[in-house]
């Protein structure tokens, strides 16, 4: 509790970072700005530490994967300016990948389902709540129109932190075969998402 | 041999390859277009997924040590961004020294004559510290130069990649590979207000910049 304590005051007060988009934060974050930071940590931390988890089972691991990954967010915001990508693409990506190298460094048993929820996230702000639940059943709902035997690529793959090799290898079939699974999950689901998000902002 | 690696643009993509593949695939990604684009796309939709789990809450423990952790690197790491022009203005004075040393001792170690020397040797030479790094370079005042440079060897599948920065363009000036003194003669004259600045790239090198350079020079006079 003294950490608390002794932090500074909570930078929201300064300056109001909620307008800026994910982008700008990042833009800031690669000036050292600890703000930014903390506001791309508000709204992706959430969603990161859930995922995290998914991988990990484990909750220290989480936060050891979720502290990496925002860490190196703030060494290397300055990279992220050259890549052509969304900021919470990248951001996801580096939890995604400091998740699966833990996972794969301890071994732990993967693709397993997960016993028991985690605890649902504290509530943030109101808006944000709803575009991580609108994002959540877009992305649920497409896995559900995947077939099974693209589902589970993903599952595996992506969930389970199996590599290719080892996903062949579990499921008995060709190493060709898991690729151009993925290959072809990956390309429905991008699909399958650009269509929800396309029909969402046209009802809405 | 091409085919086989842009298949391994979606097991890539869901951090799905070994480290050999994944080696091999970044070394392949630097070259072809075409993965890079598919690369994106594919990226975005895996990264999508990461709202499939219920969001949960971590301890509030982790922001704090997160931005605590940050706050105390803010301290000693100079953020590259600042060095946009890539002119390192010359820092300490013992950078400098070592810069220098690390010349002269190049210059009056080696029994022949190297490309350093050489280019030292010329009437109206200049050595220049190189910013970031042990290391300077030698100008001759027609622009002939040479780089002498200590770093570490380069990292598995990664090179050194020296390169001529002007404000309009910038053009590859060598590969090398660390682990030792390193010096060679670019491969071009520089002209006047280039930069010689040093990033680090897969290995069998870039056309142009993939990573910011860490070593620059001042700019030539």
């Amino acid at each position: 509790m003294t950490v608390l304590l002794a932090a500074p005051p909570p930078v929201k007060a300064s300056r109001n970072l909620a307008p800026l988009s994910d982008e700008a934060l990042l833009s800031l974050v690669a000036s050292s700005d600890e703000a930014a930071l903390a506001e791309l940590y508000d709204r992706f931390g959430g969603v990161a530490y859930g995922l995290a988890l998914r991988i990990l089972r484990d909750e220290s691991l989480a936060q050891d994967a979720v502290q990496e990954a925002f860490l190196a967010v703030w060494r290397t915001a300055d990279r992220f300016l050259a890549e052509r990508a969304r900021a919470s693409t990248w951001i996801l990506t580096l939890v995604h990948r400091r998740a699966v190298d833990l996972v794969r460094r301890e071994d732990r048993r993967r693709g397993e389902p997960l016993e028991g929820a985690p605890e649902p996230a504290a509530p943030g702000t109101v808006e944000e709540e709803a575009t991580v639940r609108f994002q959540r059943r877009v992305v649920q709902e497409a896995l559900r129109q995947l077939t099974p035997e693209q589902r589970e690529a993903l599952e595996l793959g992506y969930y389970g932190g199996l590599t290719q090799s080892e996903l062949a290898e579990r499921l008995g079939q060709p190493l060709g075969t898991i690729k151009s699974r993925m290959f072809t999950a990956l390309g429905r689901l991008r699909e399958l998402l650009a269509q929800a998000g396309l029909e969402e902002s046209l009802t809405s | 041999m091409a085919e086989e690696l842009h298949s391994l643009v979606a097991p890539y993509a869901l951090d799905a390859l070994d480290a050999p593949d994944e080696r091999s695939f970044e070394q392949h990604l630097a070259l072809c277009e075409r993965c890079r684009e598919e690369l994106a796309a594919l990226r975005e939709a895996a990264a999508a997924l990461a709202y499939g789990p219920s969001p949960a809450a971590p301890s509030p423990q982790l922001k704090e040590r997160i931005l605590a952790q940050a706050r105390s690197e803010r301290t000693n790491v100079v953020p590259l961004r600042r060095r946009r022009s890539w002119a390192i203005p010359l820092g300490a004075a013992a950078a400098l020294a070592a810069a220098i040393a690390l010349a002269v001792g190049i210059a009056t170690r080696s029994s022949g004559e190297n490309a350093f020397t050489s280019v030292l040797s010329q009437p109206g030479a200049k050595v220049i510290k190189m910013g970031g790094g042990s290391g300077a370079l030698a100008v001759a005042p027609d622009g002939e130069a040479a780089l002498a440079l200590r770093l570490p060897r380069a990292p598995a599948g990664k090179t050194y990649e020296a390169w001529i920065v002007r404000p309009n363009a910038i053009r590859p000036a060598g590969l090398f590979g660390g682990g030792k003194v390193t010096v060679f003669r670019l491969p071009r004259r520089l002209p006047r207000g280039s930069v010689v600045a040093v990033s680090i790239e897969r290995a069998g090198g870039a056309r142009k910049p993939t990573q910011k350079p860490f070593i620059a020079s001042a700019e030539t006079t």
